[in-house]
């Protein structure tokens, strides 16, 4: 719309004045220079998509999809070896549980208080407090998480050195501003009108925000929380720190479990030549990682568009 | 704040209905308190994490040489000069791919490009890059950097990963700023006779230098405490030299991440101690940012 003008606006001035040659040709160079720029980004993802399956592909030459999809057991490092892909996937989704029974309840608080309680000067200093959480480096929860909240909790419950509970308790922490934030936005697009009519019908504030302005902000809500689970999922040194790397099927959060992002660092520290097929492991891995954060972003980007409640 | 409506007490409320207002109201006071309460746990577990990390790492952080010395093998000696080395030029080397990259796209994007599907897609597509794990780039630098490009695991293949990784969020906050700059200010360049390109160059990437600045901090600050990109590519975790480019590299994140996983006691206060000095190294690029963006605020 705006662009539209713009043009409009340049052409006519094109029209109105003699062509200068060399200004011309200038403008059509910076034009295609921008456009590289941009385009760099369809490069990267291109390159991602081709480089993941081309190794994936190679990884499936050697083990069948029902070896990877089928089987029970994580061994690839073992002489006996299996590639059962479902202990790696337990690992993340029990580590992102935990997370998100953090991140929803802290993030959701976070964003009411922030929106409806907190007067304007208190909110300004409040909401980047929150969004700190998300600026500190992923290294630094994992600490945390090993030399601090599992000592802390080993004196009220059993838990192995490496758990999942620590890891997905600080991995909520630090997504908390992720679903706060999205939520924050959505809720205060919901309109004052809204709020107001609720109280002409006799209503309290908590009503208010429980019957009208969470249900309007609904599909945002949702939306900032599945793009957290995306985060949890792709999360890495947190889990390998604090989880540890014991692949296998539990929902014991006291274990020890090992996540799909823990198995990868895992292994690229040691230095496998390519092609061979713990390489391919990695990638094989990686792109099953891939597809589901891919999956869960443009879930979370579709809610957020589809249900939009119109304002007009 | 009670904005909820009062009723009248000399209305007696019928017995099918009565309203319970007092009930309700405290009702209400409890779940603000739980809200702020909410609100609270992430900042006091930040305030934690702060504490804790101070305590175990500042007397170690304090000993001389930690700054400016190579590792050693006991816990108690030697420094981390490497991974500030590191980490500094795998700084500056992404702040040299991006800036230029992010802002030439947000500019098109912005300035240039047509409303057409082909749009559409570049859109979509840096959306969802942003999204992308850190350990993902790590795949796609390992095999376009180390093996197609044939860097192996070196500081410039550890640079540019970081820079793609690094790209989505500075076009995304380059965009916003360039979309803030009001169209008078283009209107009355054209109506001088300026070209399109002067138009921008002179008047609204200047006037967006604030905002862009904020996103390449924002960016940045991510790019230097990434690990999980980094191990992948082949970061080693223990150095001896101060890395070249095209030389095995670390970084403070993966100094970290050595010094937690070795066995002996002492390394903890290490890896606390090197925390200390990453957290330090995101703070000064921030205060540097918020200098340069008050210098540059047009009013």
């Amino acid at each position: 719309m705006q662009n539209i003008n713009r043009d409009d606006l340049y052409q006519r001035r094109e029209q109105s004045l003699e062509k200068n040659a060399s200004e011309d040709i200038l403008e059509k160079i910076i034009g295609v220079v921008l456009f590289a720029c941009a385009l760099v980004s369809v490069i990267t993802t291109f390159g991602i998509v081709v480089i993941i399956f081309q190794e994936t592909w190679g990884f499936f030459q050697e083990v069948s999809f029902a070896q990877f999809f089928l089987d029970t057991k994580w061994t690839p490092l073992f002489a006996d070896r299996h590639f059962g892909v479902w202990p790696l996937i337990n690992g993340t989704l029990l580590t992102t549980a935990i997370a998100m029974a953090v991140a929803i309840p802290l993030g959701l608080s976070s964003a009411i208080y922030l929106s409806e309680y907190a007067q304007p000067k208190v909110a300004a200093i409040l909401r980047p407090a929150v969004e700190l959480l998300a600026g500190i480096p992923t290294v630094v929860y994992g600490y945390f998480a090993l030399l601090f909240v599992t000592p802390l909790l080993r004196n009220i419950i059993p838990l192995e050195l490496f758990n999942a509970l620590s890891a997905g308790l600080m991995m909520g922490v630090m997504i908390t501003p992720t679903v706060g934030s999205i939520s924050l936005d959505a809720i205060h697009a919901v309109p004052r009108s809204l709020r107001e009519g609720a109280y002409a019908l006799g209503i309290t504030k908590l009503e208010a925000i429980f019957r009208v302005v969470l249900p309007s902000a609904l599909s945002g809500i949702i939306a900032s929380i599945i793009l957290g689970v995306s985060r949890a999922v792709g999360e890495t040194m947190t889990v390998v720190i604090a989880a540890g790397q014991q692949p296998r099927i539990t929902i014991n959060f006291a274990e020890s479990v090992e996540t799909m992002t823990a198995y990868m660092a895992q292994i690229s520290g040691g230095d496998s030549p390519r092609g061979s097929l713990n390489f391919q492991t990695l990638y094989a891995v990686g792109a099953l990682l891939f597809l589901i954060t891919l999956a869960l972003n443009i879930f979370s980007y579709w809610v957020a568009n589809r249900f939009k409640e119109k304002y007009d | 704040m009670a904005t909820s409506y009062q009723r009248d007490d000399q209305l007696d409320s019928t017995a099918e209905f009565t309203d319970n207002i007092e009930r309700r109201e405290i009702l209400g006071k409890v779940f603000e308190l739980l809200f702020l309460f909410g609100l609270l746990i992430g900042l006091f577990v930040l305030a934690l994490l702060l504490f804790d990390i101070l305590k175990d790492g500042l007397g170690r952080f304090l000993t001389p040489g930690f700054l400016t010395e190579t590792p050693s093998r006991f816990p108690d000696e030697g420094g981390i000069r490497p991974a500030i080395i590191s980490s500094i030029i795998l700084g500056i080397v992404v702040i040299a791919v991006t800036v230029p990259i992010g802002v030439g796209a947000a500019l098109y994007l912005e300035e240039y490009a047509p409303r057409n599907w082909w749009t559409a897609i570049i859109e979509i597509n840096i959306s969802n890059l942003a999204g992308v794990p850190s350990i993902v780039y790590g795949l796609l630098g390992l095999g376009v950097f180390n093996y197609l490009l044939g860097f192996g695991p070196a500081l410039i293949s550890g640079a540019l990963t970081l820079s793609l990784l690094s790209l989505p969020v500075i076009i995304v906050t380059a965009r916003e700023a360039i979309r803030a700059v009001p169209n008078s200010l283009r209107y009355a360049s054209y109506g001088l006779g300026a070209t399109k390109w002067k138009t921008i160059s002179s008047h609204v990437v200047p006037y967006a230098v604030p905002g862009i600045l904020t996103g390449v901090i924002i960016s940045i600050s991510r790019a230097i405490g990434d690990a999980a990109s980094l191990l992948v590519v082949g970061a080693v975790g223990f150095l001896t030299f101060n890395p070249g480019l095209f030389q095995r590299f670390m970084a403070l994140p993966i100094q970290i991440y050595s010094y937690i996983t070795r066995p002996e006691p002492g390394f903890a206060n290490a890896a606390a101690a090197t925390i200390i000095a990453l957290l330090l190294l995101i703070l000064v690029l921030n205060g540097v940012a918020i200098y340069i963006r008050q210098r540059f605020i047009i009013r």
